[in-house]
């Protein structure tokens, strides 16, 4: 079990390495810095609330394992400033069956984007910009109430 | 007094991103009116509050939480984390 928050990269291999030794399935997510569409992007910024990061995480982590029969489950996040092509955060569930595996993954994306303290700025040579949050994010936690 | 916090845009448009506040508020939509009769930058941060979220003491709560006891409240847009 592992729920952290860093400004490093991470190594999927080495994260999951082990992991779920006695799970039928492993399901991994990364999340990948997007360039704009016409390239212009330098760099994304991610801010944090470092005192609200880590319980947040954990809070999201232990709704899963209580949802799912999850024999393993990771999320690793980072802030600071990263290029296009970088990776931003990744989640791993482990479970005997890949149906609880996909659906913990998808819950855990879905609490990330909305419920943990995380914001992200677009900076590009045309200035900066705070990312606005989708009301479809919003509304894709509605399907676990 | 109460330690509160900005983050993103919220941080921006008030300047600074962490301040201590004496208040008698008693719940965060309280403050928030307190907040905004300050300043104009405090105004601005606040104008809508569809785009804000708010932390007591580390946790989501609504506008009409009560303060009481807290230490800690955070006030920034909606999170895009991800």
């Amino acid at each position: 079990m592992t729920a952290r928050v860093q400004a490093e990269d991470f190594d999927l291999a080495a994260e999951i390495s082990g992991f779920g030794k006695d799970a039928g399935a492993i399901v991994t997510f990364t999340g990948i810095v997007r360039n704009l569409p016409d390239g212009s992007l330098r760099e994304m910024v991610i801010e944090h609330y470092p005192a609200m990061t880590s319980p947040a995480l954990q809070g999201i982590e232990a709704e899963a394992r209580q949802r799912w029969a999850l024999s393993d489950c990771a999320i690793i996040h980072r802030f600071g400033a990263l290029a296009p092509g970088a990776q931003i955060m990744m989640v791993a569930t482990a479970s005997a069956h890949r149906s609880d595996a996909f659906e913990a993954a998808e819950f855990l994306m879905d609490y990330l984007k909305s419920r943990a303290p995380f914001w992200k700025k677009e900076i590009t040579v045309a200035g900066e910009t705070w990312v606005d949050s989708k009301e479809t994010d919003e509304a894709a936690l509605t399907r676990w109430d | 007094m109460i330690d509160v916090l900005y983050f993103a845009w919220v941080r921006e448009r008030i300047g600074l991103p962490k301040e201590q506040i004496e208040t008698s508020a008693a719940t965060v939509a309280d403050l928030i009116e307190e907040l905004r009769l300050r300043e104009d930058r405090y105004a601005l941060a606040f104008s809508d509050l569809k785009s804000i979220r708010v932390a007591v003491d580390q946790t989501l709560v609504d506008f009409d939480t009560p303060i009481g006891s807290a230490r800690e409240i955070a006030f920034f847009p909606p999170m895009t984390g991800g």
